[in-house]
């Protein structure tokens, strides 16, 4: 069985290492969501075509291969990773990718006249963006990186791979040790679920508030530029992200 | 640092035989995955609560855990009950298993988008429950569900390498062996590759499916 020393030694800390690598991914995957799903929406087509040919490659890869590849050829470029954050990268540019499309998607399901209000309004692209644009699509793109942060944190599992010690890692560690499979890998299902699970949970506030949000605005154009945005392109945007998601 | 391509010439024999087995797991693994969602999707609709909530719980669990530690699971935990089977069996069954509970949810969506007055008109018309499926609701369904399980097609492949972890030589697992053997990592790279170049034109393949079907 499960020695008590070896519970605090090796998976306390890797749940705790779990923890962090989502983190630091769902960082820089946000970041890299808004930076590409904007530029996706821009109007020169040199920045559209290069935020495109970044989409493409990284929704098509393989988080895995990916990761192998950054730790194991990447040091052949002169460019050496700690294991840790050679995971990092890989998770974070890969769910960037599939962030991006949720963004350019809500981006695109605001309505034109808002944006035409804008330009009326004299606004700079920027202020567009951060006064308009971007608070309407919000509400629209909250429940969906939700799913993409659970797909995130079943894919750090794959950081134990290339030797970083998370819980996985502590898990097939104690295999070696003892033999002991059925409980280890038990354990292990049941603390992913019960992470998955906080999440959901944390998120749904989140996702109560960016709603609430909406109403905060005069109750009728709120509600019509809902209905709208929810009727134009977020619903395809929507059946999009979603198959993305591995 | 330098690029040798004799190294990738060495490769290519492997590079092929993985190429078949990645392929051989997506092709049953998708068999699977598309037969057990619909099981689990009429399962979940289902009047007995008995059938209906084991179900939705098992799929939940499933789809909110590491399809990675489901390998682990069943080739590390399911002998000491059960079968012991092959690496890439495990491997199939595993990607097969996970991917069903993501069907799943696309069968009943599909099947909730069949508009109420469908159902029923075929009451109405006093059809039986099983014609009610065959005639109206299925043909209806498929139309909505074909581009997203098409995306779930892309996904697999994408997540497939995960089997070359418990030992089974698809593209990931007879790059890594080769790179091990030979202190090179080519190999990786050109798998890296191969990935784009099979998944990029597959997505774009669902997506003139889906402006065709979606309407």
């Amino acid at each position: 069985m499960m020695s008590s020393e070896f519970f605090t030694t090796w998976f306390l800390p890797g749940i705790w290492v779990t923890v962090q690598v989502t983190v630091y991914a769902a960082a820089l995957g946000a970041a890299i969501s808004f930076g590409i799903g904007i530029a996706r929406s821009s109007r020169y087509w040199i920045v559209r075509f290069l935020a495109g040919v970044y989409f493409e490659v990284f929704r098509g890869m393989s988080a895995l291969v990916l990761m192998f590849w950054m730790f194991f050829a990447l040091p052949l470029f002169g460019w050496q990773l700690v294991p840790m954050w050679a995971g990092v990268s890989a998770l974070g540019l890969t769910y960037g990718a599939y962030g991006s499309e949720i963004v350019r998607g809500s981006l695109a399901a605001v309505t034109p006249a808002q944006k035409e209000a804008g330009i009326a309004l004299n606004f700079t692209r920027l202020q567009r963006l951060r006064l308009i644009e971007l608070p309407q699509a919000w509400p629209e793109m909250v429940p969906p990186f939700n799913n993409l942060l659970i797909e995130l944190l079943k894919g750090t599992a794959l950081v134990s791979v290339i030797t970083v010690a998370d819980m996985t890692f502590a898990g097939n560690l104690l295999r070696l040790g003892t033999n002991e499979t059925t409980p280890i890998y038990t354990l292990l299902l049941v603390l992913y679920f019960v992470l998955a699970f906080l999440i959901t949970r944390g998120m749904r506030l989140l996702e109560r508030r960016a709603k609430a949000g909406i109403g905060q605005r005069p109750e009728k154009t709120g509600s019509i530029t809902r209905k709208l945005g929810a009727r134009g392109e977020s619903l395809q945007a929507g059946s999009q992200s979603a198959g993305g998601m591995g | 640092m330098s690029w040798d391509w004799n190294v990738v010439d060495d490769f290519m024999p492997r590079f092929w035989d993985g190429v078949l087995v990645t392929l051989q797991a997506l092709a049953i693994g998708t068999l699977i995955a598309f037969a057990l969602g619909l099981v689990w999707a009429l399962a979940q609709r289902s009047a007995q609560v008995w059938v209906r909530w084991p179900v939705v719980a098992v799929t939940e669990f499933i789809r909110n855990t590491p399809l990675l530690v489901q390998l682990f699971f069943l080739f590390y935990v399911v002998p000491n009950f059960g079968p012991s089977m092959s690496p890439l069996t495990t491997g199939i069954v595993g990607l097969g298993l996970h991917y069903s509970t993501y069907t799943a949810e696309v069968y009943r969506a599909g099947i909730d988008g069949v508009p109420a007055g469908q159902w029923e008109a075929a009451t109405a018309l006093s059809l039986s429950k099983g014609r009610t499926w065959r005639a109206v609701i299925l043909p209806q369904a498929i139309r909505r569900v074909v581009p997203p399980l098409g995306n779930y097609v892309v996904a697999m492949l994408k997540d497939s390498p995960m089997i070359a972890t418990i030992g089974a030589f698809d593209m990931l697992g007879e790059a890594q062996a080769f790179s091990n053997e030979t202190f090179t990592t080519e190999a990786l790279t050109v798998v890296g590759v191969a990935f784009i170049v099979i998944a990029y034109p597959a997505s774009l393949l669902i997506r003139a499916l889906e402006r065709r079907l979606v309407r």
